[in-house]
């Protein structure tokens, strides 16, 4: 049993007595007995450390991880290759284990890697003001929502289907407790439909709120979208994915005036879904509304340059039920990652990736789509994920090519009953053109053996 | 940072604003004790012009790095100017409270009203009475 | 003039910060990518133009080498749990084991893919399980979920909850009732959840003046948002009392379980009366704080309370070869998704080993540690030079924290608690939470925690006596503190006047 402490008996009877009590039981005494526990907790005995790693693994062991198969696995977390040295500098203590930088003096270097954060997060979103991290991509939509609802404070939120599921459902859990209702916009051919989206958009509506490329894949018009939420006086949202902005328009010269994201791709885990982190940067006028900690640039008393957190009127531990959000403990490490991966990947490497998953994913788009049972679900511009519909259950399909070392991707028709059978395949730079090729093979062959399998029952029938 | 003072030729609220009349029409803004408490003001939120404030009711807000602090009218009347030399240099709450740190010109509803709020010995006594409580 | 304060420069101090985009120089880079190795497809085919990017974004342009020199300067400008003491009451700064990042890493967890089919990712659910009943057990509440990402988040889950909760009985509250000793977040949260807050006073001894709490509980309250002990480090005797006048008014009780390190195995929120629990994962079990997060903040809750647990939900089904994991959203009650996927899993990974490592009964010693080393630190604080400056506003024993108000040492000494704290980091340790619970002047929230030694506790003592003896003769050494930071006192009014809140390139 491990206990991290270093009580011993000779320390306990010492300390016992410099504070005057008989026993640790005494200073209890404060707990009636009537909510006192009186039997050990039914959680089973410490072990020893490698027994608890042993145990870890045999945990691990049980799961398909992406170093066990060739994985085309997306829909919001990607298996992009993070370099060796973000851990080994997330690793040291010196920004594992401190808590908020709530003593600038000792912080700086934290506080400067917020800085620079947001630095990097305002040039790829194209917006000035970036906060210092959210806890992860959903939930920030949530939180540029409640932004927009305190710049206008109006009920209705106009949504794409192209959006995330998970973030429309985490919008629509969260809005329903301030009284916003969410109002979804269908897609056409893969994009968000704007005639029916400018139908949709009036003077309650609060917010507009897609994602580029959107859940499919697919590349959203954003000036358009921007153009009908604002003829409306309605905040533009978008929810981007940040590797793509090398090659895709930045938001906000879009006409976006908060930009969110999942930060996941930028240097941070799979983690089967946790942590990352969210980002959002919005427009100058939304300043004063933004959620969480944000870092700032200042002098100390001998004039050397600083950064301190600031703006901090807005934050609940000043403004309390006033404040502009309630987070507190964000995802600073997973945000110092983020911008580790930035500056690794660097101003030429951005657009370079940008290239190589377009050329990669139209590459896996061609050839899969030229197999038999298997057609394109849209025809619109994608960057790095794309769907296409089966001719063969999407859950027997996907299960199949596991058996054979691949996974083809996501079976879209769980979240999206109108694409039964849908597969949203996802390419990142780890995919090679032999993966590609793989995949390629694997669903063709498992696609063919499902229809003819269909055929000869149909024959024997 | 200014000294201590409170002018006689002001009028006092008890949530420490004053008010100076000129004929129907009024300055306020906050008073020395009132900026102390708060600290360097980083930030001056004021109403719109052609906006009524009313009496006791809260009209804006001021922060310092740490705090947040309603401001309140202590008279009721509409906005004809606020202070945008201390919307842009906040600090001017600080230096100069009851001169250039000045944060609302109201055209009074009532001016008589006025004569109900402290005077300059009533309000010291207040502010003395707190330093006790 | 020489004063005392004229202290020489350090090197670190000499050293001007320089941020990562003002590193490098045009052309240079790290990553090298993998070759294009399809059939090249024209780029306007692919992208239309009036979708490309017009102009690139100014990341930095450096090598490999520099970045690590880059982020490790700047990490020895942090201060951090490995290198000293952090008492920072209300986070619990205890030892986070190295062997959790081991166990974290291993690709089977980290590199598990959120959307994998729950047949394949048996392992992680089952260890999602497992914890869910440990934190079950340690709550006392039968059902958890562990999606909420931290402390507040949970707590918009468990108000949120109590919305879903009086919604289905068709009984609209509008009122959350908080005390005025509760945390920002309480407050923040209520409102974002559309609730109005009421305040409930606190009596002398430190808990819920239970008067006020009896005028203030109406049938138009929804709830009580609530932390035993509080934010004062006391534990309320009244609870009972409390979650009764609560419950009497059919409102629900909350737990911020911030403060669970003082009780766990020794007393439960359930047992309490409480009908939501939060969890700080990143507190109570040993998750890293990363500088401000990552954190989790399961939630656990009561059988009225769980029909409107946000999903998925994991479930276990009993077979003959053992049992079988798997995610569902059917919940028809369910408040729904709170965020992405099932929560921050590497967070659960870290939890989970250290309620392996320390099995029901290490935790109740990790507690009652806690509790010994806090009333040790506050006896000794009480001591002869400390205890004179540094008042102890409530009597009786406190449980993992306790506060101090430094209003004696303002009035006798002339510095405040700010000054105190800010000349502790001259001396190498990481001052209390300062000015929080507002309600005691100049007030020190101090929180040990199980994993210091007596030593340490001990060497805090004579700094704290050695910097008031100073501020006896000198009181400007601390006014001006500190001396040996990478940055000394900053200027904080200019950054909130007139935010600089990004690198500027416009001197390109
Ligand atoms: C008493 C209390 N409640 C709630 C919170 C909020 O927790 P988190 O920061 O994880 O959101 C904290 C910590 O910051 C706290 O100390």
């Amino acid at each position: 049993m491990s206990e991290y402490t270093s009580l011993t008996p000779e320390d306990l009877a010492e300390m016992l007595a410099t504070i005057g009590v008989a026993s640790i039981d005494e200073l209890l005494g404060a707990i009636p007995d009537d909510v006192r526990l009186q039997v050990p907790l039914n959680i089973p005995a410490g072990r020893p450390e490698q027994e608890v790693v042993a145990h870890l693994r045999q945990l691990a062991e049980r799961n398909t991880s992406a170093d066990d198969e060739i994985t085309f696995l997306g829909g919001g977390m990607y298996d992009h290759y993070s370099p060796a040295l973000i851990e080994s500098i997330i690793l040291r203590s010196e920004f594992l284990t401190p808590y908020t930088p709530y003593q600038p003096e000792i912080s700086q270097g934290g506080l400067q890697a917020m800085f620079e954060y947001q630095t990097a997060i305002s040039e790829l979103t194209g917006l000035p003001i970036s906060n210092a991290s959210l806890y992860e991509g959903p939930s920030a939509v949530a939180s540029a929502a409640y932004m927009s609802k305190l710049a206008n404070d109006r009920p209705e939120f106009v949504v794409s289907r192209g959006l995330h599921p998970h973030a429309r459902q985490t919008l629509a859990t969260v809005a329903h407790g301030w009284g916003g209702r969410v109002v979804e916009v269908d897609l056409v051919n893969g994009v968000t439909d704007l005639t029916q989206l400018a139908d949709l958009v009036g003077p309650n509506t609060c917010a507009v709120i897609v994602q580029q490329p959107n859940f499919l894949g697919a590349v959203e018009d954003l000036s358009a979208i921007a153009e009908i939420a604002h003829a409306a006086g309605a905040v533009p949202i978008c929810s981007a994915d940040p590797l793509t902005l090398g090659v895709l328009e930045a938001p906000g010269n879009q006409g976006i005036e908060i930009c969110v994201g999942e930060g996941q791709t930028l240097g941070n885990r799979l983690d089967f879904g946790g942590p990352s982190f969210g980002f959002l940067a919005a427009s100058a006028e939304h300043m004063r509304r933004m959620p969480g900690r944000i870092a700032g640039q200042t002098a100390d008393v001998d004039g050397r340059r600083g950064f301190v957190l600031t703006l901090q009127t807005r934050e609940q531990h000043i403004r309390r039920e006033k404040a502009t959000s309630n987070i507190c403990t964000a995802q600073a490490l997973n945000a110092l990652a983020g911008v580790i991966y930035l500056a690794w990947l660097g101003r030429q490497g951005l657009p370079e990736l940008g290239e190589l998953l377009l050329q990669r994913t139209a590459y896996a788009r061609t050839q899969l789509a030229a197999l038999d049972g298997v057609e394109l679900l849209h025809d619109q511009p994608v960057v790095r994920e794309f769907a296409v519909r089966l001719d063969a259950p999407a859950d027997r399909v996907i299960a199949a090519c596991q058996d054979r070392g691949v996974n083809p991707g996501l079976a879209l028709g769980h979240e999206y009953p109108e694409y039964e059978n849908g597969l949203l395949v996802a390419i990142t730079e780890q995919r090679s053109r032999s993966d590609i090729d793989t995949l390629v093979r694997v669903l063709g062959e498992v696609v063919a053996e499902i229809i003819g399998s269909r055929t000869a029952a149909g024959v024997a029938g | 940072m200014a000294d201590e003072s409170y002018p006689d030729d002001l009028r006092y609220h008890r949530e420490h604003d004053w008010v100076r009349v000129e004929g129907d029409e009024a300055i306020f803004g906050i008073t020395w004790f009132a900026q102390d408490a708060l600290g360097e003001v980083v930030f001056y939120e004021p109403p719109a012009v052609g906006s009524t404030v009313s009496a006791d009711a809260t009209y804006g807000e001021l922060e310092s790095v740490k705090a947040v602090s309603d401001i309140y009218a202590p008279a009721e009347g509409e906005v004809i100017a606020v202070n945008e030399a201390v919307v842009a240099s906040p600090g001017l709450v600080n230096s100069d409270p009851y001169g250039e740190g000045w944060l609302l010109r109201v055209r009074l509803a009532n001016p008589d009203a006025v004569g109900a709020l402290m005077d300059q010995a009533a309000y010291t006594a207040y502010l003395a009475g707190l330093g006790d409580a | 003039m020489s004063t005392r304060t004229d202290f020489a420069q350090t090197a670190q101090q000499r050293e001007a910060a320089v941020t990562i985009f003002e590193r490098g120089a045009p052309g240079r880079r790290a990553s090298m990518l993998p070759e294009i190795d399809v059939p090249l497809q024209a780029a306007e085919a692919l992208l239309p133009a009036r979708f490309r990017r017009q102009e690139i974004p100014r990341l930095p342009e450096v090598s490999e080498p520099e970045i690590v020199r880059h982020y490790v300067r700047l990490s020895k400008r942090n201060f951090d749990l490995d290198s000293g003491f952090y008492p920072l009451g209300s986070c619990t700064m205890k030892h986070n084991p190295k062997m959790h990042e081991r166990v974290a890493a291993m690709p089977g967890h980290s590199r598990l893919h959120p959307f994998q089919r729950p047949e394949r990712a048996q392992g992680a659910l089952e260890l999602m399980w497992g914890l869910q009943e440990a934190l079950s057990e340690v709550a006392g509440l039968p059902h958890v979920s562990l999606q909420p990402s931290a402390g507040s988040h949970g707590e918009l889950a468990g108000v949120l909850l109590t919305r879903a909760y009086h919604e289905a009985r068709g009984d609209a509250r509008e009122i959350i009732l908080t005390p005025d000793t509760a945390h920002g977040t309480n407050p923040a949260t209520v409102t974002m959840a559309g609730y109005r807050v009421v305040g409930v006073g606190t009596n002398p001894d430190g808990g819920v003046d239970l008067d006020d709490l009896r005028s203030k509980a109406t049938d138009r309250v929804a709830c009580l948002m609530l932390t035993n002990p509080n934010t004062l480090g006391i534990f309320d005797p009244n609870i009972t009392e409390i979650a009764k006048i609560v419950h009497d008014v059919g409102a629900t009780l909350y737990y911020d379980g911030a403060n669970l390190n003082a009780i766990m195995g020794i007393s439960r929120p359930g047992d309490m009366g409480f009908d939501i629990v939060h969890f700080n994962l990143h507190k109570s079990f040993t998750q890293p704080h990363g500088g401000g997060g990552p954190g989790s903040g399961p939630i656990a809750v009561s059988d009225r309370i769980a029909p409107y647990l946000p999903v998925p939900l994991v479930t276990r089904t009993d077979t003959a070869d053992g049992p079988v994991f798997d995610l569902t959203d059917d919940a028809p009650q369910s408040i729904g998704r709170l965020r992405g996927f099932q929560g921050n899993y590497g967070v659960f990974v870290r939890a989970y080993a250290y309620i392996c490592s320390l099995g029901g009964e290490g935790l109740r010693r990790a507690s009652e540690i806690a509790v010994l080393n806090a009333n040790y630190l506050r006896a000794r604080m009480r001591e002869k030079g400390i205890g004179e400056y540094l008042s102890s506003p409530y009597e009786g024993s406190c449980m993992h924290e306790f506060v101090l108000s430094g209003g004696p040492m303002k009035r006798d000494l002339g510095i405040r608690t700010l000054d105190l704290a800010k000349r502790m980091l001259d001396f190498g340790v990481h001052p209390p939470t300062v000015y929080f619970p507002q309600l005691v002047e100049e007030c020190l929230l101090i929180e040990p925690t199980e994993t210091e030694t007596r030593e340490t506790l001990d060497a805090f003592v004579e700094i704290v006596a050695e910097i008031l003896a100073e501020a006896a003769t000198s009181p400007e050494i601390a006014q001006n503190a500190p001396y040996t930071t990478p940055v000394r006192r900053l200027d904080e009014a200019t950054a909130a006047r007139t935010p600089v809140l990004r690198q500027s390139f416009d001197r390109e």
